[in-house]
């Protein structure tokens, strides 16, 4: 097939994968940009293989097939609740692929080339294989803690921005070194640094961000494994997958800046920070000195929601762990049959990751223009009756707006307080994810109703 | 907690603290409102309002004898002051700094007292600041009086029987009034004009439809390399020379410029109004306080040579029912703030509390520590053509825009793109064209990628996310570009793996994005 035609099928292909992120946003169009998304990743394939090579074509042929079938089953398997482990550990796949492609281009045969062109080729293959490497080490750590095998609080070695710098340092020396010598054997060692050094540093970067950032770390993880990807094209002079790196790259770096933003922070201090640790003073309060909550049984919440003529629920991360969505969508089917006004206010960071909470109600068939965002629900809380809280803390925490010493002082909530009673559904008076007391359970229209979220709501629904 | 309204008994004021509308609110607070028969009556408001709305009436002890008697002037000096019980906590307009002797005596009746002028201007506490509601209300109102009194149509008119010129309007001093009044009068038809030493709320006017007219001192050979700390007595001149020349083609004027305390500037001389056609309109904003007109009477409408002044010294007053509830719905606001776990408490820790108090159980509390940062401005009832810092001068020139606010740009787009031009031209120089070629490529990707994300709604980000990841798989292609039949072993197996790890992001991402997105469905379409 002759080249130019090769091009400009990639082209074609790279339209499609900006019209399938423009699908995405909106409800209508999802569907169809997902399908735009399908045909260009199918038409890239088929066109690489047009391409006038030799290809070794039951290896590729049956790598694709094993891969596909393992992502097949992975995909139909993986509950609703799981996506954001989901998400972090297909990103590390992609952070592996670069590397190893990466090694390939290296030992790989070597294309004629100036010496300026040799230059920048080794340049490239340090790069993708440093950010690649560092793709793979932080995501494989996100999944840890969101899949909960590993801890969820920040790990913070005493001058961690040192190390941090040290080993940034380490790469560009190691890279000086990798451009500059003409040996294979030498040059493979030094390639081979380079991935431990920057898989360390991946490792450490993650695992210093605390859980509360987690929905940042997974959409900065996907701008990553987006640059890895450009930097492969780049290494392999391949304009599809320039372009479809740099598509990811950029749109995950948004969406990472969006997040902060909802969270009024920087990204650098998500990045660098930690959270509510060593940096900043730990919160002096206690949960004694706040005075007492006062619980109420599941029937009692029944008859409050029963009388009450808008209820709005708040979600959090509880709700997806005791997986209470579908009990949370009865009820509110339930509510409705009985003339009550049912919203959802959706915090920008509720849960693990960007959008969590809506897949998650979305599962459980509650149609989307009832699920309201902060700005839009904020107004509407005064005249609510009963805010439902559903294990959510940190975005429901009046200190956030007025104490200074609060270390999420700054982040936007959600201010149920103001709304008639608010019901928080949770298992114990313990902090949030952030470790931060919650004065919301000790105020006077806060009824605390203790345990399992799916149990607690499901206890509702029968008094209903 | 019990709160009285006392109906207000100062001559000409009609508005009442709260009106009916925010007796559910306040009981919501868990307060008892009591109020003195006929205290809305002036505001249109009717005892049997108030107690549908669930408030009881009571006689005028009663009022006086709440925990809490919210009012809209300060009490007048004896029987209401008597009336006080000690304990109780009064919170009303005060003007502290010139009601020192009054403040004197409500401290021997051991009250606690709140001054709602003293308000900090932080934006924490914009729902609280009556000074701005009440602000809006009379520019409002200034524009309703002004057409009133002018004898012609404010828009213009094409009709068989002919047709008018818009009045021409200058409004002087942009400040809540002011904008007030600038938007009233534009929705009347009007020609709107608007002046003000303050460079920086053009826009705000212009936003608003209005020209801005300022004052423009050129450079000269006095007063070389200084300038003028205060708005000197020549800006004052060459401000009131400008008016003068304005006065002849202006059909209405409108000044706000009033600071609380002092006597107001004098902005419009005799001449000016003499220099107006007959049949103008003079709308004075600060006749409580002298006037900024020299020919200003207070409390009237004053017919000089054919310009009728208008000197109403309470404008507010003339507009009571929507000014009675905007100022209780403000005063709900700070009470709300005071109201913790239990109950009433004056925190003084609180800067917008601290900032209100003037007495404390009888004590004087007054004034408010300096809090550290830029010090807010003296509280002015309608905001202030205040002085400016002007280049001293000695001829000055009008200069009005009239054209549409430019589009705001920030510095952040800029630096972004010095920064990409900066590294692209080194590129451009040292590196081949394929590099260059490529790097054109990734830039433009890059801006495509920023552009599109913007508009995703936030509900859809995890299955963006899925899809980016799916494409992100797209590094397949290197796999399959290095797995060719002559490369070695070891190449065609790095290149497997990387084949099979990029297929399973590949199909695992587009799929689970296919599940995912079918579960979204509207409340309609369903």
């Amino acid at each position: 097939m002759p080249d130019t035609l090769i091009i400009v099928a990639y082209l074609f292909a790279g339209v499609l994968f900006i019209k399938s992120l423009g699908g995405l946003a909106h409800q209508k169009t999802a569907r169809r940009g997902n399908m735009f998304g399908i045909v260009g990743m199918a038409l890239a394939l088929v066109i690489t293989f047009l391409i006038d090579k030799e290809f070794a074509y039951t290896y590729a042929g049956g790598a694709i097939v094993i891969g596909g079938a393992i992502g097949a089953v992975l995909a139909a398997r993986v509950a609703m609740t799981s996506m954001p482990e989901l998400v972090a550990i297909l990103h590390s796949f992609v952070g592996l692929a670069a590397v190893l492609v990466g090694f390939a281009s290296f030992l790989g045969p070597q294309a004629e080339m100036t010496a300026v062109e040799h230059t920048i080729h080794e340049i490239e293959i340090y790069a993708a294989v440093a950010i690649g490497a560092i793709t793979f080490t932080g995501s494989i750590i996100a999944y840890a803690k969101l899949a909960g095998k590993i801890g969820g609080s920040p790990l913070l070695l005493p001058g961690r921005h040192g190390i941090n710098v040290l080993m940034v340092v380490g790469l560009v020396v190691g890279g000086v070194y990798f451009v500059k010598t003409g040996e294979a054997d030498l040059g493979l060692q030094l390639l081979i640094a380079n991935t431990v050094v920057s898989g360390v540093l991946g490792l450490h970067l993650v695992a210093a961000i605390g859980g509360a950032d987690m929905p940042v770390v997974v959409s900065l993880l996907n701008s990553y494994s987006g640059w890895a990807a450009a930097a492969a094209g780049f290494m392999l002079s391949n304009d599809l997958l320039i372009v479809t790196g740099a598509l990811v790259g950029s749109s995950g770096a948004i969406l990472s800046y969006v997040m902060c933003r909802g969270m009024n922070r920087s990204i650098w201090n998500v990045v660098f920070g930690g959270f509510g640790t060593g940096d900043s003073p730990a919160p002096a309060k206690t949960v004694t000195d706040q005075g007492e909550a006062v619980a109420a049984s599941p029937a009692e919440v029944a008859e409050m929601l029963c009388c009450a003529q808008r209820v709005v629920i708040i979600p959090g991360y509880g709700m997806a762990v005791a997986r209470a969505q579908h009990a949370v969508s009865e009820l509110t089917r339930k509510l409705r049959e009985r003339d009550v006004e049912v919203l959802f206010g959706i915090h920008p960071v509720a849960g693990r990751m960007p959008g969590h909470m809506n897949v998650l109600l979305a599962e459980a068939d509650i149609p989307y223009d009832t699920v309201l965002e902060m700005d839009d629900v904020n107004p509407l809380l005064e005249d609510t009756d009963v805010a439902l809280v559903i294990g959510a803390n940190d975005i429901v925490n009046p200190d956030a707006l007025v104490d200074d010493a609060s270390p999420i002082f700054g982040m936007p909530q959600l201010e149920v307080w103001h709304s008639g009673t608010v019901v928080v559904f949770k298992r114990s008076l313990s902090p949030g994810y952030a470790g931060v007391a919650n004065p919301l359970f000790f105020r006077e229209n806060t009824k605390m109703c203790f345990g399992d979220a799916h149990d607690s709501v499901t206890d509702v629904l029968a008094g209903v | 907690m019990k709160i009285g309204i006392p109906r207000e008994e100062f001559p000409g004021e009609n508005r009442v603290a709260i009106s009916p509308g925010l007796v559910p609110k306040f009981a919501k607070l868990g307060y008892e409102v009591v109020v003195e028969t006929t205290a809305g009556e002036r505001a249109s408001y009717n005892d049997s309002a108030y107690e549908e709305a669930g408030a009881s009436i009571v006689s005028r002890d009663d009022a006086w004898s709440a925990d809490l008697v919210l009012k809209v002037r300060p009490p007048i000096d004896g029987e209401e002051i008597e009336q006080l019980n000690a304990g109780t906590t009064l919170i009303c307009l005060f003007w502290p700094r010139q009601n020192e002797e009054l403040a004197e005596k409500l401290g021997k009746q051991g009250i606690s007292l709140l001054a709602l002028d003293a308000i900090p201007r932080i934006s924490r506490a914009q729902s609280m600041d009556v000074l701005s509601s009440m602000a809006a209300i009379a520019g409002y109102r200034a524009v309703v009086e002004a057409a009133t009194n002018f004898g012609k149509y404010m828009s213009q008119q094409f009709t068989a029987a002919g047709s008018t010129d818009p009045a021409r309007v200058l409004v002087i001093g942009a400040g809540v009034a002011g904008l007030a009044a600038i938007a009233t009068a534009r929705e009347m038809g009007a020609r709107v004009i608007a002046f003000d030493t303050r460079e920086a709320v053009k826009e705000e006017v212009e936003s608003l439809g209005g020209e801005f007219l300022t004052l423009e001192f050129d450079e000269s050979g006095e007063g070389e390399g200084g300038y003028a700390k205060v708005m000197s007595e020549a800006f004052m001149n060459a401000e009131r020379e400008l008016f003068e020349e304005e006065a002849k083609k202006t059909d209405i004027f409108i000044t706000t410029a009033n600071i609380p305390g002092k006597e107001a500037p004098m902005l419009l001389t005799t001449k000016a109004v003499e220099n107006m056609k007959t049949g103008s309109v003079i709308i004075d904003l600060a006749a409580e306080t002298g006037g900024n007109c020299e020919a200003t009477v207070p409390g009237e409408v004053h017919d000089h040579k054919g310009v009728k002044i208008v000197g109403h010294t309470n404008l507010v007053s003339r507009l009571p029912a929507h000014a009675s509830q905007f100022f209780g719905q403000n005063l709900h606001n700070i009470i709300k703030l005071m109201t913790k776990d239990d109950g009433f408490v004056i925190d003084e820790d609180d800067e917008v509390v601290r900032g209100m108090l003037v007495l404390r159980d009888g004590e004087d509390r007054w004034p408010p520590p300096k809090v550290e940062r830029p010090a807010p401005k003296p509280a002015p009832v309608a905001e202030v053509p205040a002085p400016v810092v002007a280049k001293a001068a000695k001829t000055a020139k009008a200069k009005s825009h009239g054209h549409a606010p430019e589009p705001s740009t920030g510095n952040g787009p800029l630096i972004a793109l010095a920064v990409t031009a900066a590294v692209m031209g080194l590129a451009g120089a040292f590196a081949p064209t394929s590099f260059i070629q490529h790097l054109t490529v990734f830039v433009l990707a890059c801006f495509v990628g920023w552009q599109l994300i913007w508009n995703v709604a936030p509900a859809l980000h995890t299955p963006l996310m899925s899809v980016t990841n799916a494409i992100s798989g797209i590094i397949i292609v290197g796999g399959i570009l290095q797995a060719t039949t002559d490369a070695s072993q070891v190449v065609l197996i790095l290149s497997a793996v990387a084949i099979l790890v990029a297929s399973i992001n590949i199909f695992g991402g587009f799929l689970v994005t296919q599940r995912m997105l079918k579960m979204f469905r509207g409340g309609s379409d369903a």
